[in-house]
């Protein structure tokens, strides 16, 4: 990092552009100016299919953009940079390695020697609670217990930014809540900068200290929601209380209409 | 027959629980019966098989001469067991055919992994390459083993080449696909967990094509026996299909086939080697639903 004041991640005027296999230009995204402060869990909402994960994508490193700029610490991305974890929507743990080898493999991409990175990665996985499955591989394990282990391997890294792509959408419910309490106990040591991108708005309530609201793709930044719900927070608890709700239902009411834009569009579609 | 009927005699005197253990008894019971019944239908098609093929050429119904009979064939392989053929004893027979296509299959494997994922990896390579592998895969390629008996002469070199052409592109096609339809969110998780280009095609790309790779093994170890045998059918000094066409060139219809009988059981056990080694290979692979 070349300075400590410059906020985390930083996107400029950011749009991305792709063509698609029929030659139509496609804008995921367009305009995005977003801010992400060091620390800082920032969660991203907007209806499905409007391009939020394609932001993601161009703060890792993954995908360029087309237009503006992205900088993370104050830097223009170029290529995919080592402070970053990913943690992805669908399953992404290599099947061929066992849960132990799974969790080493970023260490031991990143040259750290073999003894030192199966120390670190015992202890991630303790710390996720898999320490007794370390050599089952990933097609005995459950959902939930796969999404462990994939951010076992993201934490392992260390990563000063952590960004998340609907990442607990294939679990179930319960799963999921306990999911989240892990995750918010997992980063509240790291001093990490989270961006968590869903389509669950109490998800993101819960979870996060800033909902940024996308509108309907070509999605761009409507309007950014300041949480201030004290923490720790436990997700099922923190649902029941007033200032949740409040929250809640202010969100709502710029969410939903994009929501239902969306919603029209695919009617139309489909008419 | 139900299990149910089984059991239901037994049933009205005797307490739940072993009610239950009777019941689940007589379903093993049910399943041995029908793993036998298969068994011996499988038999049965065998025997029935072989007895009208010996009744026929007995009785005059197909000519003995020209399609011989089991025991005929039976004889002959004891004939070659015991007294050697005409080329020298069985075994170095057989070991010079598979010594000649286990060459010919390790190098075109090796060749077709190599050249399946350096293509179902850059791009540019698979652009350059592409038609005339085409090319050459749509040509009738066991034509190629007369030239190669120009080429190579009449030692094992001529039939290691007609194996290493047939197995290649089958490999080559297997890896290719494999490389190319590696978990895109596989590859993009080990980019940002730090891999480089070569660990990426090491650590991902490598495992996940060999289910693909496997699957292609299995065939084209068939395809350089076939290779080998027809190598060594058109010119050589040893060999199965030496024999088969030496057999040929006298009229022995049952030397014909029972070389073909020894070919089969030596492909079988190759065939069993690789699943065996598959298995060990696979053990992060979950269990097909359905599979023995």
């Amino acid at each position: 990092m070349t300075s400590n004041t410059s906020p985390a991640i930083e996107l400029r005027g950011a749009g991305k552009a792709f063509r698609t296999p029929s030659g139509a230009l496609h804008t995921a995204v367009r305009d995005l100016d977003l801010t992400v402060e060091r620390g800082e869990f920032v969660a991203v909402v907007g209806p499905t299919g409007c391009g939020k994960s394609t932001t993601l994508t161009l703060v890792s490193g993954l995908e360029e953009p087309t237009e503006g700029e992205v900088l993370v610490g104050g830097e223009p991305v170029g290529g995919i940079g080592g402070n970053v974890g990913f943690v992805f929507q669908q399953d992404a743990v290599f099947p061929w390695r066992t849960v132990l080898s799974n969790v080493m493999a970023g260490p031991r991409f990143r040259g750290v020697a073999k003894a030192e990175a199966r120390e670190r990665a015992r202890d991630w996985l303790a710390r996720v609670g898999l320490s007794a499955f370390e050599d089952r591989y990933p097609h005995q394990l459950s959902g939930g217990q796969r999404k462990r282990v994939a951010l076992a391997a993201t934490f392992v890294n260390d990563p000063g930014i952590l960004l998340m792509d609907e990442p607990f959408s294939a679990l179930d419910v319960q799963t999921r809540a306990l999911m989240s309490d892990q995750l918010l106990d997992l980063w509240a040591g790291t001093g990490s900068s989270v961006v968590f991108v869903t389509h669950d708005l109490e998800e993101s309530i819960a979870l996060a200290d800033k909902v940024v609201v996308m509108t309907a793709g070509p999605a761009t930044v409507k309007e950014v929601f300041t949480i201030d719900l004290p923490r720790p927070r436990k997700v099922e608890e923190v649902r029941l209380e007033p200032r949740f709700v409040e929250i809640y239902r202010e969100i709502w009411s710029s969410l939903g209409e994009e929501v239902r834009i969306t919603r029209e569009r695919g009617a139309a579609h489909a008419a | 027959m139900p299990p149910e009927s089984v059991s239901l005699p037994a049933a009205g005197a005797l307490a739940k629980p072993s009610d239950a253990a009777e019941r689940s008894k007589a379903r093993a019971r049910a399943v041995r019966r029908r793993a036998l019944l298969v068994n011996g239908a499988r038999l049965l098609v065998l025997v029935l098989f072989l007895g009208l093929w010996e009744w026929f050429s007995r009785a005059g119904v197909i000519d003995k001469f020209n399609f011989s009979m089991p025991s005929e064939v039976y004889d002959q392989i004891r004939t070659w067991v015991m007294h050697g053929t005409a080329q020298g004893s069985l075994a170095e027979q057989i070991w010079a055919t598979l010594q000649e296509a286990l060459y010919g299959w390790v190098i075109g494997v090796a060749a077709g992994v190599l050249l399946g994922i350096a293509l179902g990896r850059v791009r540019f390579l698979a652009d350059v390459f592409g038609p005339y592998v085409k090319i050459l895969n749509a040509m009738p390629r066991i034509v190629l083993a007369p030239i190669f008996l120009i080429w190579f002469g009449l030692g094992p070199a001529s039939k290691v080449a007609s194996a290493v052409v047939l197995v290649f592109f089958p490999v080559f096609f297997n890896a290719f696909q494999g490389a190319r339809e590696v978990d895109r969110n596989l590859v993009a998780n080990a980019r940002i967990l730090g891999a480089s280009n070569r660990q990426v095609t090491f650590q991902v790309v490598i495992p996940s094509a060999t289910s693909w790779i496997f699957t292609s093994l299995h065939v084209s170890f068939g395809f350089a026996l076939i290779g080998a045998i027809v190598g060594e059918y058109i010119g050589a000094t040893k060999g199965l299909g030496l024999m088969v066409s030496t057999a040929q060139g006298t009229f022995n219809s049952a030397g014909v086939y029972a070389a073909m009988v020894i070919l089969a059981v030596v492909a079988l056990i190759a065939e069993g080697l690789l699943t065996f080694l598959e298995k060990r290979l696979f053990r992060w692979k979950p269990a097909e639903s359905g599979a023995r």
